[in-house]
């Protein structure tokens, strides 16, 4: 066979897989979407109580670091170039747009792709290779309610929370910069970042938050599910999972925000 | 009780079931041997579907569960307990979680019931005071014997084991043979047994099945087994040391 036709057929098979696990991850999320009422039920409580803590609770100090750093390095860029043109007094405002409408649920969602997504992907990974995940099948326990719905609720509960404070942090970081080197008072400066924030900045950041989670835990548990070859495959899905949740973030959020604001 | 019928599969181009036939009877201990890769395990997951076969048809109690559904499978599925090779407990449960799992998602009992029939099955299988370890704190024989539990939990008709004895010293594997004894003779249980141990297989079987190259190659009870004219039965047997006159002949205890 010459090297364009084997080249073609090898782009087509990895456009049908690729279309294969697209169509995987969407009938495992519908799935877990129809059994996520029962989240909260008997069976399941514990282990979305432990999930929302381990992606909430567990995630907020590296989250309180990157956030403010965030929006003090925010406050710096864009307060030295207000500065030339003495408007340094609407840095509040520049701070709390660009937090609230992009760096706060942008942010959030890619600490927790790569803290708790890929940490998702390995332990779904490794219940699949050591026969876990094909234990829960035989005992007619559904892999998606028991492990996919967990988590899948947790995230869409604790992104939008986990947002809110990335936005809240990443204001006062700005503060911190405004009043100590651009002279602007921690007042003017909050009153600035409150006056411009509107309430449809606020709803769409958190609907962009929401959808990340879904994002996260779809990717995350689709990649753990599909490992195979042991240790290696574990680490190759893991890696897959951060990834592909990053690209599927920025995707998505770029059309969000095309979709609400032009 | 399983029948296997015409039973065909490959797995990256290889053929690891080829047109293969056979039959597990109620209450037999049906042992499945063979070189690594010669399809046992892979016919083990084909009883469960955990696979599907590319052709041919499987029957459990007279369904074929090949194209069966979902809620059906689910039915079939009840009746069944597993024992996975690595025992496939669940890390993040205690011992006595694992164990209670099925009958937390099936049943309706009360947390004392479940404590009460979790507790039965520890000292069925001698782990009485392993119930609030974690199975990372535990050895691979304890491991396996709380899958054991697990897999009985549910008082399933039919048990089946992928490697019980591997990996396990010799006087553990002895002691998972005589479980599975007494739990075939105190509750009447059919177990499918994959392993490559030839001494447990003629300690416990009441048929051996060996498998080479995805075909059948013998299907007899252990004291015809032995005496197979078959070559590579023959050499399988010579490798454990087992010659047609030794002395395990006369302990076949698994026909008793």
């Amino acid at each position: 066979m010459c090297y364009p036709v084997r080249s073609a057929e090898r782009t087509g098979a990895r456009i049908i897989q690729l279309l294969h696990n697209i169509g995987h991850a969407m009938i495992m999320l519908m799935e877990a979407v129809w059994f996520s009422r029962l989240a909260f039920g008997p069976r399941s409580r514990r282990e979305t109580m432990t999930q929302m803590y381990v992606t909430g609770i567990k995630s907020l100090p590296v989250i309180t670091v990157v956030a403010l750093f965030i929006g003090m390095i925010l406050a710096l860029q864009t307060g030295l170039e207000l500065q030339r043109y003495g408007q340094e007094k609407y840095i509040g405002s520049a701070v709390a747009v660009v937090m609230i409408r992009e760096m706060g649920p942008f942010m959030s969602a890619l600490i927790i792709a790569a803290s708790v997504g890929s940490a998702i992907a390995a332990q779904i990974g490794t219940m699949v290779v050591s026969e876990e995940v094909a234990a829960l099948e035989v005992m007619s326990i559904n892999p998606n309610r028991f492990l996919v719905v967990p988590r899948l609720v947790a995230l869409v509960i604790m992104m939008p929370l986990l947002a809110v404070y990335t936005n809240i942090l990443g204001i006062l970081g700005g503060a911190v910069v405004g009043t100590t080197q651009l002279d602007v008072s921690f007042r003017a400066y909050m009153d600035n970042a409150l006056d411009i924030a509107h309430n449809k900045d606020l709803y769409v950041g958190l609907l962009k938050a929401f959808i990340f989670g879904i994002i996260i835990a779809t990717v995350a548990c689709h990649q753990g599910f599909m490992t195979t070859e042991g240790a290696v495959g574990v680490g190759r899905s893991t890696r897959r999972s951060v990834v592909v949740s990053f690209l599927v973030i920025l995707v998505i959020g770029y059309m969000i925000t095309r979709l609400f604001y032009i | 009780m399983i029948r296997f019928e015409n039973v065909t599969k490959k797995l990256s181009r290889k053929t690891v079931l080829d047109h293969i036939d056979f039959e597990v009877g109620a209450g037999e201990t049906f042992v499945i041997v063979g070189l690594s890769g010669a399809g046992k395990s892979v016919t083990l997951k084909h009883m469960s579907r955990l696979m599907r076969p590319d052709s041919g048809s499987i029957f459990v109690d007279g369904e074929d569960i090949v194209s069966m559904n979902r809620s059906d499978l689910q039915r079939v599925r009840e009746k069944f307990g597993v024992l996975f090779q690595g025992a496939a407990l669940l890390q993040w449960m205690t011992v006595r979680e694992n164990v209670a799992l099925p009958l937390r998602e099936h049943t309706k009992l009360s947390d004392a019931e479940i404590m009460k029939r979790v507790d039965e099955k520890l000292d069925l299988l001698h782990l009485e005071d392993a119930g609030e370890k974690f199975p990372s704190d535990i050895s691979g024989g304890m491991q396996k014997r709380v899958g054991l539990a697990r897999a009985i939990i549910l008082n399933p008709q039919i048990v089946l084991y992928d490697e019980p004895t591997s990996g396990l010293d010799p006087v553990t594997s002895r002691r998972i043979d005589e479980v599975m004894v007494d739990m075939r003779e105190r509750l009447g249980i059919t177990s499918v047994v994959v392993t490559h141990d030839l001494h447990s297989a003629l300690a416990i079987g009441s048929r051996i099945m060996m498998l080479h190259e995805g075909r059948i190659v013998e299907n007899a009870p252990p004291a015809e087994f032995i005496k197979s004219k078959n070559a590579t039965v023959q050499s399988f047997l010579e490798s454990q040391y087992i010659t047609k006159k030794g002395k395990w002949e006369e302990l076949i205890y698994g026909q008793v």
